[in-house]
């Protein structure tokens, strides 16, 4: 769904086991009102989904501190993902990369076009606060490397919820500005659109939620998909090659 | 006595490890104190973030001098098995000189971003005790942006650009560049086999 409709997806502990046992490569946890709502994603819950994990857990929603990090990690986190609140305090990046390296900071970046170019977008969680950091994300992108950043999630917001398929166009002018691991996120709605944006986006990774929450996509399914479409995936049932 | 101890190396992955190792039903400790490690079962030197504070760390602590006298099984994740060489050139830093090799940088190139963060496979796989029953071309977790170049200690590789050092070994010294905490079913079998050592 847009980010204006947000829906509750189902118990998600359960969601968790069901993405893991289909052979999901990662999982993250967006609390998107956290930033907005000024607080932190709850410690407790980032516990309970780290004991059942044993896939990489990334974890994003109001953390603002080295604090605020350093408990999402030490409750089991694999990465911590920072969107608003780096656009507020780039230092933040900076910060938690010499702290926990590089490769557990991941920075979200919303991205809105608008007739000034993409725009990075700040608190896209609530619609009464959404608004432009004024930040161009080319800009914002090669920034966010340079202090640190170890991965980058390119949210195209005016695909996000509406299974289009991914702005391939603008995730191609990123790559071609990113150096590290860039995941797609937002457009999701078939098979081919997955196959896609990793063919003409040259992505890492593509991310999406409601069309698996909702069951449309079964994550097998998708995987066998690409497979057969020449792009290397881990099988959802681990064989030999 | 604890059937796996960690050491604390300052790293963020300790808690993913101490509940992996938790939920294969282990019983665990998180310590720097060179007695309990000297008094250990097993050994499991993790390790996120940059070689030289990590280096710093196993210094002050007493355990740098410690863990090459070891003769208990000593597994080594990410960093903590690049911090088995002699050198790296992360810093650059010595390290504890298990392994007489240089960890060198991993290079950046189209299509390759650095770090190489995602699911890999393992090939050249050596029969050894920690890798039973896992298969050329299983997949596995990496996230690292300096890497151990293949030798006579390496028992699996993994290719990113360069072929790596995926698994090593040197007599009781297991390392893995790769997170067996974060590997699924494949990573799961390595952390059972490390408890049948």
């Amino acid at each position: 769904m847009r980010f204006r409709d947000h829906r509750i997806a189902g118990a998600i502990l359960e969601l968790v086991e069901r993405y893991r046992a289909e052979g999901a490569d990662e999982i993250v946890f967006y609390d998107i009102a956290a930033s907005p709502g000024g607080r932190t994603v709850e410690r407790l819950w980032v516990h309970c989904v780290a004991q059942t994990l044993d896939i990489p857990f990334c974890v994003a929603g109001g953390i603002r501190s080295l604090a605020d990090a350093e408990e999402v990690l030490y409750a089991g986190a694999e990465k911590i993902s920072i969107n608003s609140p780096a656009l507020e305090n780039p230092m933040l990046i900076d910060v938690l990369a010499r702290r926990f390296g590089s490769q557990c900071i991941v920075v979200g970046i919303d991205s809105q076009r608008t007739p000034a170019g993409h725009q990075a977008w700040q608190f896209s969680g609530d619609p009464k606060r959404a608004r432009s950091s004024g930040r161009s994300v080319s800009e914002w992108v090669r920034e966010v490397q340079n202090r640190g950043a170890g991965e980058i999630v390119l949210n195209c917001m005016g695909n996000d919820g509406v299974r289009a398929g991914y702005d391939i166009e603008h995730l191609r002018h990123i790559r071609s500005l990113c150096r590290v691991p860039l995941i797609a996120s937002g457009g999701a709605g078939t098979l081919t659109h997955f196959r896609d944006v990793f063919i003409h986006a040259e992505v890492d990774g593509a991310l999406a939620a409601s069309v698996f929450h909702s069951g449309e996509l079964s994550i097998p399914d998708l995987k066998d998909y690409l497979q057969s479409s020449g792009i290397p995936v881990r099988p959802s049932v681990p064989e030999a090659a | 006595m604890s059937e796996v101890t960690i050491i604390d190396s300052g790293g963020a992955n300790l808690a993913s490890l101490e509940i992996a190792f938790r939920r294969l039903g282990a019983t665990t400790q998180i310590t720097d104190s060179p007695q309990e490690v000297t008094r250990a079962r097993r050994v499991v030197l993790p390790g996120v973030g940059a070689a030289t504070p990590c280096m710093k760390r196993l210094y002050r602590s007493g355990l740098a001098a410690l863990l090459p006298t070891l003769a208990q099984p000593v597994l080594g994740v990410c960093l903590g098995m690049q911090l088995f060489y002699q050198y790296s050139e992360e810093g650059p830093t010595s390290c504890l000189g298990l392994l007489p090799q240089t960890v060198r940088g991993l290079a950046p190139a189209p299509g390759r971003p650095i770090p190489h963060m995602g699911w890999n496979t393992l090939h050249h796989l050596q029969s050894d005790p920690l890798l039973e029953g896992v298969r050329e071309g299983e997949y596995v977790y990496f996230v690292h942006s300096y890497g151990a170049p293949v030798s006579t200690f390496t028992i699996a590789t993994a290719q990113y650009g360069l072929p790596l050092s995926a698994v090593v070994r040197r007599n009781n010294f297991w390392g893995t560049q790769f997170h067996p905490e974060r590997s699924g079913s494949t990573g799961v079998q390595i952390l059972k086999n490390f408890l049948r050592l």
